[in-house]
């Protein structure tokens, strides 16, 4: 099975090398048996990964940190003491700067990784790990393209990766941000008291989703199921027409309006009055941004891997910076003759699979982990899925901010799902306007757009790729680096999902 | 109406001023110093003119004389600069481009030859536009109907949005008119015969991707939600954009204007090349519109005259004779009616009662048969939350199975998404006890037409209601305040008669008592509107007024179906009439017991004058199982699945036994239609003279929309001012004579033939 599994795969990874874009029709093609097997197989990765990272750290930790009692985090704590008078009063009484409430418990993360955002066709990474099989309580992943076969893909991932079979796992979807959704699952686990450690991770794997039968072939096929006689089957396998054997795509279409994402895209460009060069800038600037990161090794949460037969794939492979001219010359993707929404200026489908280690602060110093930062504040918010479909950081950032008493110029790194660059500036059009937050959102005045120097600063989902259930723990896993590269104190992530939903968090460094 | 006149013989004066200083373009520049446009307005955007339409008085857009005298203003200017060397022609209204010509221009004018004349300006200022050397593009956003789209289409461009009330058409042939600015010589031209023939004689309004589709316009936009304007402005703002974007296409080339012809076009061009293929299919079309129009309605005839005319002889005889046979067509009786129906239907969707203190947002409908299933059909889909209660299981699922089937035929209509279907039944509640009424702002009741049935409910139902929620009771004949005898709150209880089926039939007559009160009125009429119906509002009597006016029309059907005419002829002859429907057919429709019940009430109510016809036709007729086609049986048979229906064949021994001999002085086909039509007016204007009817606009909304009153005649009272209320009295005499009081005409009636100077409407 392993060997077959690995020659599908070389055999897929020839065939797809097109670059998709996010939101247009897919085109899949690919063998039956490998289907189930590829989603799989990425999650093992970064749960080995994962768990591998986890083992040296522990390590590292035991060989050079003083023993580990929780003191140790005091002595941390008071990092804000010599950096700022304010954070000190704040800290001395207790309230919201350092974000933690009392009777709750803090929750951090430990680590994150991902595979390379790869577009379709070099993907897929095997290690073992040497952690104790029971070091986690339970295992959550999003994804959202589903298989039926494994419709529970965390459970299948997890008891392939080795793991106990005592841990459970489930899997959530919530379009792109599933994987958020795993990781604020995981905090309301432990939270709850019921967990101490928990892997969220987010998969997706666009080279290949399901394609149904048609409802004619799918009655005819079930009917023939209950046929008795010979004669029954015959006459059924007779009644099969070529209509019965049209596939049924996944629709990347919302389904409540039957738009796609793209088309709503452009639309909300046009509402909002971005123009195509505001998009192709923001689009280059991702691009560069992520071409900078990358060269400077910033991409640390990648892991890299050996594809049989092929390279070695230890980076994101889609970044591709290019200039004004050559993105001016592309048409439009989805509204012609006059959108603005471009290949080149949306974020692209990409196979690919990330996962993070959360746990309860008490929990990660007693097992003598570093954590790095604190997951706080979240919301999840939804609109109309028809006008706004894409808006939910415009929704989410003002709210998790009044939950967590804090205001745009507080947080030091932001990092927004870039879906498209006519999303993106649309959105950040949305925060900088008091009239937008007074008739829509039943606010008083806005809370402003991010500056950009805090912005996506090691480029974004433009130039990254977007496998859709993976992009949420990306997102966290680069605020915490990028706060502690940076050596800012606060951190938001915000994302917008299909149906018109979305999710903001707000993150803390764990004081170094 | 005379202040209208008036504005108008005003603004032609300055019209033609205008004309004359018109072809001096400083002195036209100087003009608009002096007088400042309204109407029209333009910006240039760097080589691009916008040109903006906004009527400050009304909340659409006419081509009024106002409208074009400035449009023409500006337009010159625009050629004149220099700078310029594009244009787009854009509406600032929210839903609307152009909704058509101004129908009030038309109407103030006294001779064919002047509305000829209006026709002509209108075609020469069209011409101009289509031969503009800078082209103009236009962007619809709304309405573009009449007048609007032969404005739009004389343009070189078309963009619309794709909003949903977008909607491109020729509605003339409604009025009674036809496109009378060079309509008939362009669209066969730009959509092809079969193509333009469909929408000038059918009127129906183009939804924006099917004009695309047609070739009706080039480009389409996708109308925008929120973003940092309001979601209208923003749209027409972004539609402005496109259009501009296109505008200096063309100017650069990048956009061509020759459209490439696929090979079906080609194929199409070439077999409409063949003068006998046109042949063909002018006689087609003017065969079917004969038998459509039964030849009472003139427009489809000389619409295809015009087309046939531009077609054959050339432009210049086909856009004479298009302004010829428009001036021809506006001076038509037909068209006064349908002009007066358009208005009468404009009023009728206004709610004169003012705005109701609380809106209804709950709704309950007690009965779900056809009647209170279609009714809930209509409410549930206007965002009102609908509770559907029957007393069986049985009967509560055919009336939930009806709504869904009405909402899946509009899918099928691509009207809606199975998406939005489903969304709309989740604001249906099925149930078969009264839980939840305490919610409920408004109850319907639609159960079967008996008094203590009704009483019974009514008791029911005010047990579990809060105090605020009206009662509303959907009954043909019932007088209201019989039925309000059993309530507690009599000034909650209002009639709201639907007509069958609810989904296609347009009229609501709410009834009220001495007792309702203005506020409940005033929420019946919100919610019919909301459901949208033409609503008349009348007083309280047994029938109120559309049952009233009908039955003795039936009365005498029956009588004339004893004398021994054949259903088939007596059809023949009602639609010969003008009714879109037979009389025998609609007896059967509206179901024989419906009518033998009604006719035996209202015979009760009204004494002998109610007479004619044996009531006890009916009755046997119910008796047998003949009750209509409900039940497969009635004047006809009726064979599910067959369109096509025989008399049945047990009729003509059942009016055997009931036979009255004709009487050959008042038997003639000509005497059988005014003795049917002259019953149905006289009680028409008894319901006006006994105040039953608020007036004679309602009275003849009601009977075309309600009854099938023909509407070429424009309703009862206008066919008594056309008619001639002296010849109509006379004719009813002649019948008095041989039939007694079922013809005697009514005082009202009397005091119009009288006096010639009386008419209904001015």
């Amino acid at each position: 099975m392993r060997q077959s599994l690995w020659r599908g795969f070389c055999v897929t990874s020839r065939l797809f090398s097109n670059h998709r874009v996010y939101g247009c029709s897919l085109q899949p093609v690919g063998q039956n048996y490998w289907i189930t097997a590829l989603p799989t197989l990425l999650i093992w990765t970064t749960l080995f990964v994962l768990t591998d990272k986890m083992a040296s750290m522990l390590m590292n930790s035991l060989r050079c940190c003083p023993p580990v009692n929780p003191a140790w985090a005091v002595q941390y704590a008071t990092r804000s003491l010599s950096t700022s008078v304010q954070l000190h009063a704040q800290v001395q009484t207790k309230s919201k700067k350092t974000l933690a409430k009392p009777g709750v418990k803090n929750i951090v993360l430990v680590e994150g990784v991902r595979t390379p955002f790869l577009l379709s066709g070099t993907t897929g990474l095997l290690h073992k790990t040497s952690l104790p099989k029971d070091a986690v309580d339970y295992i959550i992943y999003g994804t959202v393209i589903q298989e039926v076969k494994t419709s529970n893909v965390a459970r299948e991932a997890s008891l392939g990766a080795g793991f106990s079979d005592k841990i459970p796992s489930h899997t959530v979807t919530m379009a792109c941000i599933s994987s958020n959704v795993a990781m604020t699952t995981g905090v309301g686990l432990i939270t709850a008291g019921q967990c101490d450690t928990i892997v969220a991770g987010g998969v997706e794997f666009m080279s290949d989703v399901p394609i149904r039968h048609s409802r004619k072939m799918r009655k005819t096929m079930l009917a023939l199921n209950r046929a008795k006689t010979l004669g029954q089957r015959l006459s059924l396998i007779g009644s099969i027409r070529m209509a019965h054997l049209t596939p049924e795509l996944p629709a990347v279409a919302e389904f409540s309006t039957a738009e796609t994402m793209g088309h709503s895209a452009d639309r909300l460009a046009a509402a909002f009055g971005v123009t195509r060069l505001e998009q192709d800038e923001f689009a280059l600037r991702s691009h560069t941004l992520a071409k900078q990161a990358q060269d400077a090794g910033l991409l640390s949460d990648v892991i890299s891997f050996k594809v049989p037969g092929r390279d070695t794939v230890a980076k994101d492979n889609g970044i591709r910076p290019s200039s004004m001219e050559q993105l001016a010359k592309l048409k439009p993707a989805f509204i012609k003759p006059h959108g603005t929404v471009t290949a080149a200026n949306s974020s692209f489908l990409t196979d690919g699979a990330s996962a993070v280690l959360i746990m309860s602060e008490e929990k990660a110093l007693a097992m003598g982990y570093k954590p790095k930062a604190y997951l706080r504040d979240f919301v999840f918010v939804s609109q109309d899925p028809k006008d706004q479909l894409l808006l939910g950081p415009a929704y989410g950032t003002p709210k998790v901010l009044a939950r967590a008493g804090l205001t745009m110029d507080d947080i030091d790194v932001f990092e927004f799902h870039e879906a498209f660059a006519g999303q993106i500036m649309a959105n950040l059009k949305a925060l900088d306007s008091d009239w937008f937050a007074q008739t829509y959102m039943g606010r008083k005045a806005k809370v402003g757009a991010p500056a950009m120097e805090k912005f996506n600063l090691w480029g974004g989902s433009l130039s990254l790729g977007h496998p859709f259930g993976a992009t949420g723990c990306r997102l966290v896993t680069t605020v915490a680096h990028r706060l502690l590269k940076e050596g800012g104190q606060y951190g938001l992530v915000a994302a917008c999902a299909a149906g018109g939903q979305g999710h903001a968090m707000v993150i803390e460094a764990y004081p170094q | 109406m005379a202040g209208v006149r008036a504005l108008g013989a005003l603004s032609r004066i300055t019209a033609r001023r205008y004309v004359l200083s018109g072809k001096i373009v400083l002195n036209s520049f100087d003009l608009s110093f002096f007088l400042a446009r309204t109407h029209v307005n333009y910006e240039v955007k760097e080589d691009v003119a916008v040109i903006r339409m906004n009527d400050p008085n009304s909340k659409v857009n006419t081509l009024s004389v106002r409208m074009q005298n400035e449009m023409i203003e500006v337009f010159d200017e625009v050629l004149a600069n220099d700078a310029v060397q594009s244009a787009v022609l854009i509406s600032s209204k929210p839903g609307c481009f152009i909704a058509g010509a101004d129908i009030n221009m038309i109407q103030a004018c006294n001779t064919s030859e002047e509305v000829t004349k209006l026709s002509q300006e209108g075609q020469k200022m069209f011409e101009r536009i289509e031969k503009s050397p800078k082209p103009i593009v236009a962007a619809i956003n709304g309405s573009c109907l009449g007048g609007g789209l032969e404005f739009a289409i004389a343009c070189q461009y078309r963009v619309a949005t794709k909003s949903k009330k977008t909607v491109l058409g020729t509605p003339e042939v409604m009025l009674g008119l036809l496109p009378g600015a060079g309509g008939t010589q362009r669209l066969p031209k730009m959509v092809g015969i079969p193509g333009a023939f469909d929408m000038m004689l059918t009127g129906r309004n183009i939804k924006a991707d099917k004009a695309k589709k047609m070739g009706l316009v080039h480009q389409l936009v996708d109308p925008l939600g929120p973003g940092l304007k309001s979601p209208e402005e923003r749209t027409i703002e972004y539609l402005e954009e496109v259009a501009i974007q296109c505008a200096r296409g063309i100017v650069h080339k990048k956009i061509s204007l020759t459209k490439k012809k696929g090979m079906m076009q080609k194929v199409q061009d070439y077999v409409m090349g063949i003068a006998f293929v046109r042949q063909q299919i002018y006689k087609n079309v003017n065969g079917k519109v004969m038998k459509m129009s039964k030849g009472l309605y003139p427009a489809p005839l000389k619409i295809i005259e015009s087309v046939k005319t531009g077609l054959e002889q050339g432009p210049d005889s086909g856009y004479l004779a298009e302004a010829q046979n428009f001036g021809k067509l506006a001076m038509t009786s037909e068209s006064h009616a349908l002009i007066g129906l358009y208005h009468g239907q404009v009023a009728c969707k206004k709610n004169r009662f003012g705005v109701p203190e609380r809106p209804v947002k709950n709704l309950a409908i007690l009965g779900a048969g056809l009647m209170g299933a279609g009714i809930a059909q209509v409410t549930v889909d206007k965002g009102i939350h609908t509770v559907l209660k029957d007393t069986t299981v049985e009967g509560l699922s055919r009336g939930q199975q009806q709504v869904y089937k009405g909402l899946n035929d509009k899918i099928k209509k691509k009207a809606i998404t199975s998406f939005e279907r489903d969304s709309t039944l989740s604001s249906l509640t099925g149930q078969l006890d009264y839980s939840g009424f305490e919610k409920a702002d408004m109850v319907i009741e639609a159960v079967f037409e008996d008094i203590n049935i009704k009483h019974r409910v009514i008791k029911e139902v005010e047990a579990v209601i809060p105090p605020h929620c009206i009662f509303a009771t959907n009954t043909s004949a019932l007088p209201i305040k019989d039925i309000a005898a059993a309530s507690m709150r009599p000034e909650k209880v209002i009639g709201m008669h639907y007509f069958s089926p609810v989904d296609k039939m347009q009229l609501l007559e709410i009834i009220t008592t001495d007792k309702t009160s203005k506020d409940t009125t005033a929420s019946a009429v919100a919610v019919g509107l909301k459901q949208g119906k033409v609503i008349i509002v009348v007083g309280d009597g047994p029938g109120f007024y559309t049952t009233r006016c009908l039955a003795p029309m039936l009365a005498e059907a029956v009588r004339v179906l004893q004398e021994g005419v054949n259903p088939k002829k007596l059809d023949a002859l009602t639609t010969g009439f003008g009714f879109p429907v037979g009389a025998a057919t609609l007896a059967d429709e509206v179901g024989i017991d419906v009518a033998a019940h009604v006719a035996e009430d209202l015979g009760k109510a009204f004494g002998s004058r109610f007479g004619g016809g044996n009531v006890d036709v009916l009755k046997t007729m119910v008796e047998r199982g003949f009750k209509g086609r409900k039940s497969g049986k009635g004047c006809y048979v009726y064979t599910p699945g067959l369109k096509s229906k025989d008399v049945n064949p047990d009729i003509d021994d059942l009016l055997e036994k009931f036979k009255l001999t004709p009487n050959p002085s008042v038997s003639s086909d000509s005497d059988v239609q005014y003795r049917l039509v002259s019953r149905f007016v006289n009680e028409a204007v008894m319901c006006l003279q006994e105040g039953i009817l608020n007036g004679p606009v309602e009275g003849d909304i009601g009977a075309v929309f309600g009854l099938g009153f023909p509407p070429c005649l424009g309703g009862p009272f206008r066919f008594v001012d056309t008619f001639g209320a002296d010849k109509l009295v006379e004719k009813m005499r002649r019948y008095e004579e041989v039939y007694g009081n079922h013809f005697t005409p009514c005082q009202l009636l009397l005091d119009h033939a009288k006096d010639s100077n009386k008419r209904f409407h001015k």
